[in-house]
Formats: C-alpha cells, structure tokens, sequence
C-alpha cells in the first residue's frame, strides 16, 4: 500500500469513529448541562466553595465567576513555579525566573499550553502533575462552560440567565473529562505511555554506558492534553516523544481524543436547541474545513517541496518514522484546526504551503471543530455573522434560533471577531519593529517572518504550538506572548457572554416563511464562504509575506 | 470602587480559590494517582518506560527510546559511528541540560529548520555522501538515489527508535561485512525486527534499531 493512502484511509478511520462517538457524547453533554441533579461528591465540592450550584446567573455574574476563578488559577500556578526550588517533588529542579513563570501560568490557565521552557529539564512532578495537569482539566471546563451559557443564551426566554457558573465547571470535570481522560489514559499506558513517579534514574544502554530518564504521571497528563485541547507536553518534543506518543496507533487514538469533544458539543448544541438539525449544520461547516486542510496538507507534505527536503527525497525532517508524512499531517492539521497545540512532528520544518496551513488554520479563530468549548462559541459568533450578511442581502433583521440579531448583538460578534486579529498583527508587527526581537529568529527571510507571525498567532488564538525555532524565552516574548494570550482568551469570552445575556433576555420570535433556515446544507455553505472570507481579508498581507513567500518560491 | 464591590469581589476570589484547591486535590492528586496505580498493576513493565534485555539479560535501554551507536571520542569532539551497528537517524534537534546541569538530561528536540534553510540542505548533503561513502563495500555499492530521506534528516523528537526498511536494507551489506556474517543472515534479522502497518494501514513499515543491533550481537557473540 502506498503511504499517501494509508493516509486517506486512516483519515477515514477517523472519521468513522468521530461520526460513531459524536452522537452518545453530545447527547450526554447535552444531559448534563441540563440536569438539575447533584451526585453527592459534587454537593460536597458545592459546599466547599461556598456556592449554590441551582442559583442562575446573570451574564456579569457569569462572566466575573469566570474571571475569578481564572485570575486565581493564574497566580496559584505562578506561586507554585516560583517557589518550586523550596517545594518537595520538585526532582531537584531549580525555581521558574518570574517572566517565565508569568507566561506559563497564563499559558495554561488560557488552555494555550505554550511553552517557552523544556519540560524534562525545568518542572518536577509537583508543578507538572499538582499544577499544570489540574490546569488541563480547569481549563477546558472553563470553555465548555462558556459555550454552554452561550447555547442557553439562543435558547432561554427572557430571563436572562445563564446558567449557574460553579455547577458547569464542576460537572464538566466530574461528569466528563475525569471520566474520559482515565480510559484514555490507560490506552495510552497500554500502548506503552509512561506513567510512574520515579526521580531522575539511569538506564543501561546498548554501549554499555547510561542514559539519565525522568520518570513523570505522563500518560494521565497526556490523555487530558488531548481531550481537552490543551497540548503543553511533558516533553519539549511533546506528542514527538516517544513516551509520549509511542505506536502509530497512539498517534491515531490522540487525533481521535483532540477531535472528540469539540466535534461532539455541536450535537450538543443541537440537542439543547431542540433542532439536532441545527446542530449539523454546524458541524458540516467543521467538517468540510476539516477535511479540507487535512487534503491540502497531505498534497503539499507528499510533494515535498523546498531545497532541502527535495535533496532528502522527501519532507521528513522534524516528523517520526513510525507516523511518516501521512500520520504527522493528520495531528497537524487537527492541533491547528483546535486549540490544541500538541505536535507530533515540528510544524517549522513542514513545507512552506504547509506551514501555512498550519497558521491559516488558528487564524481561522480555531472553529473547525476548535477548543474544547471555545470551537463552539467561536463558530456560533460566525453563524451570527453568516445570518446576519444573508439578512442584508435580502434586506431584513436576521434571526438565529428565533433570536433577533439586532444592532446589539452584531456588535459584540464583531468585536469578538477584531480581537485576535488585532493583537496577532499589532505584536507580530511591533516585534519586527523593535530591534531587540527579531534576534529571536533562527531563520531570516519569510520563514523567520513566519516563527514571529506563528507566535502571536498561536499565543492569541490559545494554540500555544511554534514555529520552535523561535527562542520564545527571552522577557520580550514571555511578556507579550503571555499579553497576547491573556487577552485572546477572556475579551472574546466577555463579547460571547454579552451576547448571551442580550440574546438570553429577548423572548423568541416564531419562525415565518421569510426566515432564513440555519438548519440546511445551503446554511453550512453560506457559514464557511463567510469564515474563509472574513480570516482571508484579515490575514491575506501577513501570509503573503511569509509562508506563501516561501512556497511560491520552491 | 464602592467598599460593596470590593466586599463582593473578595468573596468571588475566595469562592475561585477553594473551587481551585478542591478541583486540585481531584485533578492533580486523586487522578493521577489512580491511574498511576491501575497502570502500575496492569502494564508495570510499559509504565516503567518499557525497558529490554539482551540474551545475557542486560539492560540495553528502552524499547521506544532511540539510541547513537558511535565510536567511544573525546570529549568535544564529533562523535563517529560504530559502523559495526546498524545506524539510526540522523538526531541534531537533541539538546542536553543547560538549567539543571547536575543531571546529564537529554533533551528531546528537533532542528525547527525549514524547508530553504541553507544550513539544513547542507547537513542533508553531507549527510547522503556519508551514507553512500560508508556503506558501499567492496562488493556492494549504494547509489545515491537509493539513499531514502530518513537516512539524511533528524526526526521531531530526536529519540526515534526506529529507521524506514530501505534505510536498513541499504545498511546490510556493511553491517554483514563488518560483523563477519553472511548478508543472508543479516537480511533475516532485519526481516524479524521489521514492523508493518497497523492493521495494515496505521502508521508505516519501520525497522525498530536498538532490537535489530541486539539481536545483531547476540549473533555475532555466538
């Protein structure tokens, strides 16, 4: 068999079990943000904290609970990295230097997961496990749950609540991710992950002398990673390293576990607005993208153009034997495509229209499917758009779900839309202004142009993987990039929580014949034109400037 | 702000901190030490790094982690390969330890240069002459066109255990020489240390190094 189809058919192979797990997990997404039960583990944690999880909110009350927990999550990470030196668990490993220690707190407190440090070198089980890791499940509940509000904004009548804020995240962790990361996690152990918490020991090897291992919860750490959207490795080579990513099989299972929750809360979705129909809608939209750059990226890996891969005979610098072009592709595009970030082989050394790609897909605003929650809210503000540039075509107000799309509304999408945008191109642009950055670059020309634009990229869309040839440790870029990352993920969360609540306090308007159907194949087209032609009249200029650069020219 | 607000915010912070240290102690204490427990008990030998032995029983490293096999040098000088064994990837992404220098880390990495990079094509040339210079022998001679790319480019991690077959096929004949075996014999080895697809379409036919090479001296010990 050749490669480039053993690579369509474990696309397909994706694709079939996405298509089988989407449906049981959205529906009982759909389940558990709608019961008003409480297991008794979760009353007690409701206790702890002090809330009552049946109390709904307001969208500011939503929006501050949000922030609270995430300014806290913010410094407790910080404090943690920097007293790790006096902290036992610590593998002997010094304290994070505060800018350092600034960035990675916001990294994964954002669900970016950048990482300017090297994990086997600089983070010991305590802040790994303690710290990080809870940061992976936090995190991602956090979107979801935001995603959620959003869902009851469309489907609530003028109450204007939201939902209660503390019961989303507590039960987005004990209810799904806790549950889904154990099993993932011990197939991963099974494939031959790593999961103990022995110190820094030594292995004999093949010459007779030894070779110094970390020991680490990888594989625990690993499967939420993925779930969750997160992607910071234990590893610097992340889902590269072996321990990390060990069988052609594991690779498969990763891509299935990045892909899953996104895909399914589209069903979710449906369910809650009592239309699975247009819940699918949404998800062919996802889909066609999807599908679409995993094509194009596999065309461009296989043609392997560019001098030093067509004297190699092909693009395999940076990718792993044992995944080869096809394997590698298939988590690029779907780390890209969400807010993930993990990679398995090292998006620097793809081709030029393949690094493109790769950057094109988070400046898409990570939709297709898009992180854990924040795929959802992200393409629902471009539904609001599509419903709303359809409704000038014809001349009247738009609706979405039975909710009008007034001046109000159109207001915070737009906003929401401007501000990735404008953090990615006024840093990338700031950076390549100063003279102190560009010193950073290990490449001149387009592609060192690009390891800037992909940095902010990455930082402001929460993908948190590089263009790594970057050196992203300097105060600079921690401060920056950690700027660029705070902001990209709490702005877009206010306009999407203002929209909810606004949209949360209108009644329904019932369907006529002159509405526009959100929930038929025309609709998904109309979506996607509009995505592609929203990010192409943004970032057009910058790709051109870099990666189309370099693709032309080899 | 009003001392209402700043009361209210308080409490919000307050309530963000327990949910955080309760949500800690069952995301970062009681989960991982489950699945640590359960891995522990089901697959002990694949949580512990999957470590394999020689037919003596010697440690030889992991099964998943790829090794050099050079020459013993000096120290700062460029390592040269043992051409006894049977070579892996090219690997110039590893780091060592900068921070924490009391350990000898390896540092999982890969070179992050792109496609037009001078300084790669130059490795990537260099690399293929040595390739065909030292595996041609007296009675075999590789051309260049044979030399397959993971021969001559270094993997994402830098520790990739494995090689493509074509890459390995190439390396037999000096392998046998250098070993004083008959290629027949090699060709076998290889043939048993050689992976196909999962299932027949997941991931790629690859050569697994550490457990050919001690497979290898097994043999030639015998």
């Amino acid at each position: 068999m050749s490669s480039p189809l053993a690579g369509i058919l474990q696309l397909l192979a994706l694709l079939a079990a996405l298509a089988l797990a989407h449906r049981p997990l959205g529906d009982h997404l759909a389940r558990v943000y709608s019961s008003g039960k409480h297991y008794r583990p979760e009353r007690w944690m409701y206790r702890a904290i002090g809330a009552d999880p049946s109390a709904g909110m307001r969208w500011p009350a939503y929006l501050r609970a949000v922030l609270a927990f995430s300014a806290v999550g913010v410094l407790l990470l910080h404090l943690l990295q920097r007293a790790q030196g006096a902290l036992p668990g610590s593998l002997g490993f010094a304290s994070i230097d505060p800018d350092q220690a600034f960035n990675t707190a916001v990294s994964f407190v954002t669900n970016t997961n950048w990482q300017s440090y090297y994990g086997e070198q600089a983070m010991g089980h305590l802040v790994q496990t303690g710290g990080l890791a809870v940061q992976n499940f936090v995190s991602a509940a956090v979107g979801m749950a935001v995603a959620v509000a959003l869902v009851r904004g469309f489907t609530g009548s003028r109450t204007g609540e939201l939902g209660n804020f503390w019961a989303d995240l507590v039960r987005g962790i004990t209810r799904v991710l806790l549950p889904l990361s154990v099993a993932g996690a011990l197939v991963l152990v099974a494939c031959g992950v790593i999961q103990n918490f022995s110190g820094i020991h030594a292995v004999g090897q093949f010459s007779g002398d030894e070779q110094q291992w970390n020991g680490g919860a990888v594989a625990s750490q690993e499967a939420i990673k993925e779930l969750g959207t997160n992607g910071g490795g234990y590893f610097n080579a992340n889902a590269a390293h072996p321990f990390e990513n060990p069988t052609p099989f594991s690779n498969l299972f990763e891509i299935f576990l990045i892909l899953l929750i996104p895909f399914s809360m589209t069903r979710t979705f449906g369910r809650m607005a009592g239309s699975l129909r247009q819940g699918y809608a949404v998800l062919g939209a996802m889909a066609v993208i999807w599908l679409a750059f995993t094509a194009l990226m596999m065309w461009t890996e296989f043609a392997g153009r560019g001098p030093a891969f067509e004297a190699a005979g092909g693009a395999m610098e940076g990718k792993e034997t044992r995944f080869g072009i096809a394997g590698s592709s298939l988590f690029a595009v779907a780390t890209t495509l969400t807010s993930t970030g993990a990679v398995n082989s090292f998006h620097s050394s793809y081709t030029g229209f393949g690094g493109g790609i790769t950057l094109l897909g988070m400046q898409l605003g990570e939709i297709a499917p898009g992180g854990v929650g924040s795929g959802l809210y992200g393409m629902l503000i471009m539904a609001v758009v599509a419903v709303f540039v359809a409704g000038l075509l014809v001349g009247r107000t738009p609706e979405y779900l039975g909710k009008k799309i007034g001046t109000r509304q159109i207001t915070y999408a737009a906003c929401y839309l401007l501000v990735t945008p404008a953090l990615v191109l006024g840093f990338t642009g700031l950076a390549l202004a100063l003279p102190g950055p560009a010193e950073s670059m290990t490449h001149s020309g387009p592609h060192g142009f690009s390891e800037i634009l992909y940095a902010y990229t990455s930082a402001a869309n929460n993908n948190g993987s590089a263009f790594a040839g970057l050196n992203a440790d300097t105060p600079w870029f921690n401060t920056t990039t950690g700027i660029a990352m705070l902001l990209g993920r709490f702005l877009p969360m206010v306009f999407v929580l203002a929209l909810a609540g606004s949209l949360a306090e209108q009644r329904p308007v019932p369907a006529t014949a002159g509405t526009l159907r959100t929930d038929k194949p025309l609709y998904s087209g109309l979506l996607v034109a509009t995505i592609l032609i929203v990010t192409g009249l943004t970032y057009f200029p910058a790709l051109a400037l870099g990666p189309l650069a370099e693709g032309l020219a080899s | 702000m009003t001392k209402n607000s700043v009361r209210r915010s308080a409490r919000l912070l307050g309530a963000g901190l327990r949910a955080l240290l309760v949500l800690t102690l069952v995301c970062g204490v009681l989960y991982p030490l489950t699945v640590t427990g359960v891995a522990q008990a089901l697959f002990p030998g694949r949580a512990d790094g999957s470590k394999t032995g020689d037919a003596e029983g010697r440690v030889v490293g992991s099964a998943l982690i790829g090794q050099r096999y050079d020459l013993p040098g000096k120290a700062g000088e460029e390592p040269r390969p043992d051409l006894r064994w049977f070579q892996p990837r090219p690997s110039r992404g590893l780091g060592a330890s900068t921070v924490n220098t009391r350990y000898e880390l390896l540092l999982s990495g890969a070179t992050n240069r792109s496609g037009d990079n001078p300084e790669l094509l130059a490795w990537v040339k260099a690399a293929r002459a040595a390739v065909v210079r030292e595996n041609s022998t007296a009675t075999y001679r590789v051309r260049p066109a044979d030399v397959p790319p993971d021969a001559v480019t270094s993997s994402g991690s830098g520790l990739d255990p494995h090689i493509s077959p074509a890459y390995a096929a190439l390396q037999v004949h000096r392998v046998a020489a250098r070993n004083g075996l008959t290629v027949r014999e090699v060709e076998r080895l290889v043939a048993r240390h050689t992976e196909g697809r999962t299932l027949g379409f997941v991931g790629e036919p690859r050569v697994h190094v550490l457990g050919l090479n001690t497979a290898l001296r097994d043999l030639a010990r015998n």
